[in-house]
C-alpha cells in the first residue's frame, strides 16, 4: 500500500442555487500516512469537506491536489483508484453478500467487458477480508449483520479499492466501545493517509496526527490536536465550556464539557 | 473451519448458478411447447415440435398433421408464445435494473410514466388517429408516446433539479398520472362504442403477435439487455448508496439516467406490443434473488429467464381459464402479482 499526499488550497463550497456557503476558503496540507480529523459541531461543515475530498462534490473555489494531481482534472475512476470513502449510507438489502459488497472495491480497477475478475482482484479481496476478519461472513447477507460488523464490511470494501487515501465519516457512530477502540486500531495500523471527521474530541485527539477544526463553514484551526483543542477553540466552536483536565493515572489531557462557567452548578 | 465454509460458499456459488440456468432453460422449453400445445384446439406436444423442426429444417420430419394445425401453431400460437418470452424477459430486467438505481424494491416499469405514456399513444391510434401506418399504427404511437413520457420525467426531474433517486421516482408517478388524465380525456372525447378496444388493450394482452412484426422488440431487447448484462457490476454498486457508488468511480446521475432511457426502450416497445402488463417487473426479481442472491450478473439473465417463463404460463392461463375467450393477460399477472406482495410484506415483516 502506497500512502497519498493530500494538498487542499483555498477550497470553498456553497450550493448550486446560490444559497449560503457551507465551506469557506479553506487550505491544509496533509503529508503521506498521517491521519486528521476533522471536527466541530453539527453543520459546521464537515460532510461538505469530506464530500469535497472524494470528488462528490465540485468545489466552487479551490482545488483538492492527490499527490499533485487537482481531482477535477482525473476522470472519476482514476480518482477512484486513489481515493476511498467509508460514508454512513446504508446500503438497502438487495442480497449482496459480504464477499460481493467487499468485491465492489475491484470496481474502478475493472477493465474489458463485463468487469471479468482477474486472479488478482481476487487475492486483494481476500486480503481485505482476512485484515477484517471476515472470512466467516463471507456468504451472509448484509441486512443480517450486526452494525460493527457492516462496518467492517465497507472498511474491507475500502481496503479492496487500494486507495492511497482513505476517508471515513464518522467512523464510532453507532459502534459499542468496543468496537469503537477496534475502529480507532485499525486506522492507526493502515499504512495510509487518512482523513476522518469524528464526533468524540478525545477519540479525536488520542487517534489524529492533526485536526481540523470547523465553526460555521470555517476552518479555525489545523495542526496537532494538543494545539488545536485548546479550552477557548472548542469553547468558542461548540458554544460550550470547555476544561482541559488531566488524568490522573495515564497522564493524558482529557477535554470535559460544560454549559455553564463551572461552579454554577444549580 | 472458516476456510472449508468459505469454499462451500464458493462452490455453493459456482455450481448454483449453472444449474439454476439449465434448469431453467429446460422449464423455458416445457414451457414453451405447453404455450404452443395448448388452447381451443389441442395439438398434441410432437405435433407442436414436428411443425417447429419442420419449419427450420424443412423436410427433416415428415408431415403428418393437418395445414391447419400447421397454420395454428406455427401461424398463431408460436409468435404469441414468443412474443410472451420477450415481453416478461423485457420487464423483469427493466424491473431489476430500475430496482438498483433507484434503490427501491417496488419500482417497477410502469412506475416511471412509461406505460402511461404508451396508453395515451396507442388511444390516440385507437380512437382519434385512424391506422395511418396500418398494423403498426398502435404500436408505433405507443412506443413514442412511451419515449414521450420517459422524456417528460427526466425534463420534469432537471427543472426541479432532482437527480436524485427516490425524487426520480416521484416525478415519474407525477408526470404518470397528469398523462393518465390526458388518456382519460381522450377516451371521454371518443365514440363510446369504440372504447371497449382500449379497455382490452390497456388491460394487456399478446393477441397480436405476428412474426412479421415480431424482429421490434427482439432487436430492442437484444441491445439494451446486452448493455445492461455489460453494466450488471455498476448496478450492483448502485444499490449501496449515491455516494458510494460515486467514490467507486461511477458517474451516478449519468449512469442512472442511461438505465432510465434503456428502460424506457424496453418497456416502450413491448408495451407497443402487448398493452400494459403490470407486476412482472416488480415481482419477478424479488424471486430471482431468493434463488441466486443479488449480484446483478446473476439477477439480470434469471429475470430474464423467470419473468419469460412466469409470462408463458400467465398466457397460458388467460387463454384456458374462460375458453374459448382471450383473458387479457394484464388480469392474470396483476391477480398473481398482488397476492405475491401481500406475501412479500408479511415475509419482510417478519424478518426484522
Amino acid at each position: 500500500m502506497k500512502a497519498a499526499k493530500l494538498s487542499v488550497e483555498d477550497l470553498s463550497w456553497s450550493s448550486d442555487r446560490g444559497a449560503a456557503t457551507l465551506l469557506h476558503s479553506t487550505s491544509f496540507s496533509l503529508d503521506t500516512g498521517r491521519v486528521l480529523g476533522i471536527v466541530g459541531p453539527n453543520g459546521a461543515g464537515k460532510t461538505t469537506l469530506l464530500r469535497l475530498l472524494y470528488r462528490f462534490y465540485r468545489p466552487t473555489t479551490g482545488t483538492v491536489r492527490i499527490d499533485g494531481d487537482d481531482i477535477w482534472s482525473l476522470s472519476a475512476q482514476a480518482v477512484a483508484r486513489r481515493v476511498a470513502a467509508v460514508l454512513q449510507e446504508q446500503p438497502s438489502d438487495f442480497a449482496l453478500t459480504v464477499g460481493e459488497i467487499v468485491a465492489l472495491g475491484r470496481t474502478p480497477h475493472r477493465r474489458g467487458i463485463g468487469g471479468a475478475t482477474g486472479s488478482r482482484d481476487k487475492v486483494i479481496v481476500e486480503d481485505a477480508l482476512d485484515r477484517l476478519e471476515l472470512r466467516g461472513l463471507v456468504g451472509r447477507h448484509l441486512g443480517t449483520l450486526s452494525g460493527g460488523e457492516r462496518q467492517r464490511v465497507m472498511v474491507a470494501r475500502a481496503l479492496a479499492q487500494e486507495p492511497r487515501l482513505l476517508i471515513l465519516d464518522e467512523p464510532t457512530n453507532h459502534l459499542d466501545i468496543r468496537h469503537q477502540l477496534e475502529v480507532l486500531d485499525l486506522i492507526r495500523s493502515l499504512p495510509l493517509t487518512i482523513v476522518t471527521s469524528l464526533h468524540d474530541l478525545n477519540l479525536a485527539a488520542g487517534v489524529c496526527d492533526d485536526v481540523l477544526l470547523l465553526h460555521s463553514g470555517h476552518a479555525v484551526g489545523f495542526g496537532p490536536p494538543a494545539k488545536v483543542l485548546s479550552e477557548v477553540a472548542v469553547s468558542d466552536a461548540f458554544q460550550i465550556v470547555a476544561r482541559k483536565e488531566q488524568l490522573s493515572l495515564s497522564n493524558t489531557d482529557h477535554l470535559t464539557f460544560h454549559l455553564q462557567k463551572q461552579g454554577s452548578h444549580s | 473451519m472458516a476456510e472449508t465454509r468459505s469454499a462451500k460458499a464458493i462452490i455453493h456459488r459456482f455450481s448454483g448458478m449453472p444449474a439454476f440456468l439449465l434448469g431453467g432453460m429446460v422449464l423455458l422449453l416445457v414451457s414453451l411447447s405447453f404455450a404452443i400445445s395448448v388452447g381451443a384446439v389441442p395439438v398434441p406436444l410432437n405435433t407442436v415440435w414436428g411443425v417447429i423442426l419442420n419449419r427450420i429444417a424443412p423436410g427433416f420430419i415428415e408431415e403428418t398433421w393437418s395445414q391447419s394445425r400447421e397454420a395454428i401453431v406455427w401461424e398463431i400460437r408460436f409468435p404469441r408464445a414468443l412474443l410472451a418470452i420477450m415481453v416478461g424477459a423485457g420487464l423483469a430486467m427493466v424491473g431489476a435494473s430500475l430496482q438498483a438505481v433507484t434503490r427501491n424494491p417496488l419500482a417497477d416499469p410502469h412506475l416511471l410514466g412509461i406505460s402511461s405514456g404508451g396508453a395515451f399513444g396507442a388511444i390516440l391510434a385507437l380512437l382519434h388517429t385512424g391506422l395511418f401506418v396500418g398494423h403498426l399504427t398502435v404500436p408505433l404511437l405507443a412506443f413514442l408516446g412511451a419515449l414521450a413520457a420517459t422524456a417528460i420525467v427526466l425534463i420534469v426531474s432537471r427543472f426541479a433539479n432532482t437527480m436524485s433517486a427516490d425524487r426520480l421516482v416521484l416525478a415519474g408517478v407525477a408526470v404518470s398520472f397528469i398523462i393518465m388524465a390526458g388518456a382519460n380525456v381522450l377516451v371521454f372525447l371518443a365514440d363510446p362504442k369504440a372504447t371497449h378496444i382500449v379497455v382490452f388493450w390497456m388491460l394487456g394482452g399478446l393477441g397480436l403477435a405476428q412474426w412479421s412484426q415480431l424482429l421490434y422488440p427482439l432487436v430492442i431487447l437484444l441491445i439494451c439487455a446486452g448493455w445492461l448484462m455489460f453494466k450488471a457490476k455498476d448496478l450492483n454498486a448502485m444499490t449501496v448508496g449515491d455516494e458510494t457508488a460515486s467514490t467507486l468511480g461511477i458517474p451516478v446521475a449519468r449512469f442512472r439516467l442511461s438505465v432510465f432511457v434503456v428502460g424506457a426502450l424496453i418497456t416502450g416497445v413491448m408495451v407497443a406490443f402487448s398493452g400494459i402488463i403490470g407486476f412482472v417487473g416488480l415481482m419477478v426479481p424479488h424471486v430471482v434473488r431468493m434463488a441466486v442472491g443479488g449480484d446483478y450478473a446473476r439477477v439480470l439473465p434469471g429475470s430474464a429467464l423467470i419473468g419469460a417463463i412466469f409470462l408463458l404460463w400467465a398466457d397460458i392461463a388467460a387463454r384456458t381459464v374462460m375458453a374459448p375467450e382471450d383473458m387479457p393477460i394484464g388480469i392474470v399477472t396483476g391477480l398473481v402479482g398482488g397476492i405475491f406482495f401481500v406475501w412479500l410484506l408479511g415475509r419482510q415483516r417478519s424478518a426484522i
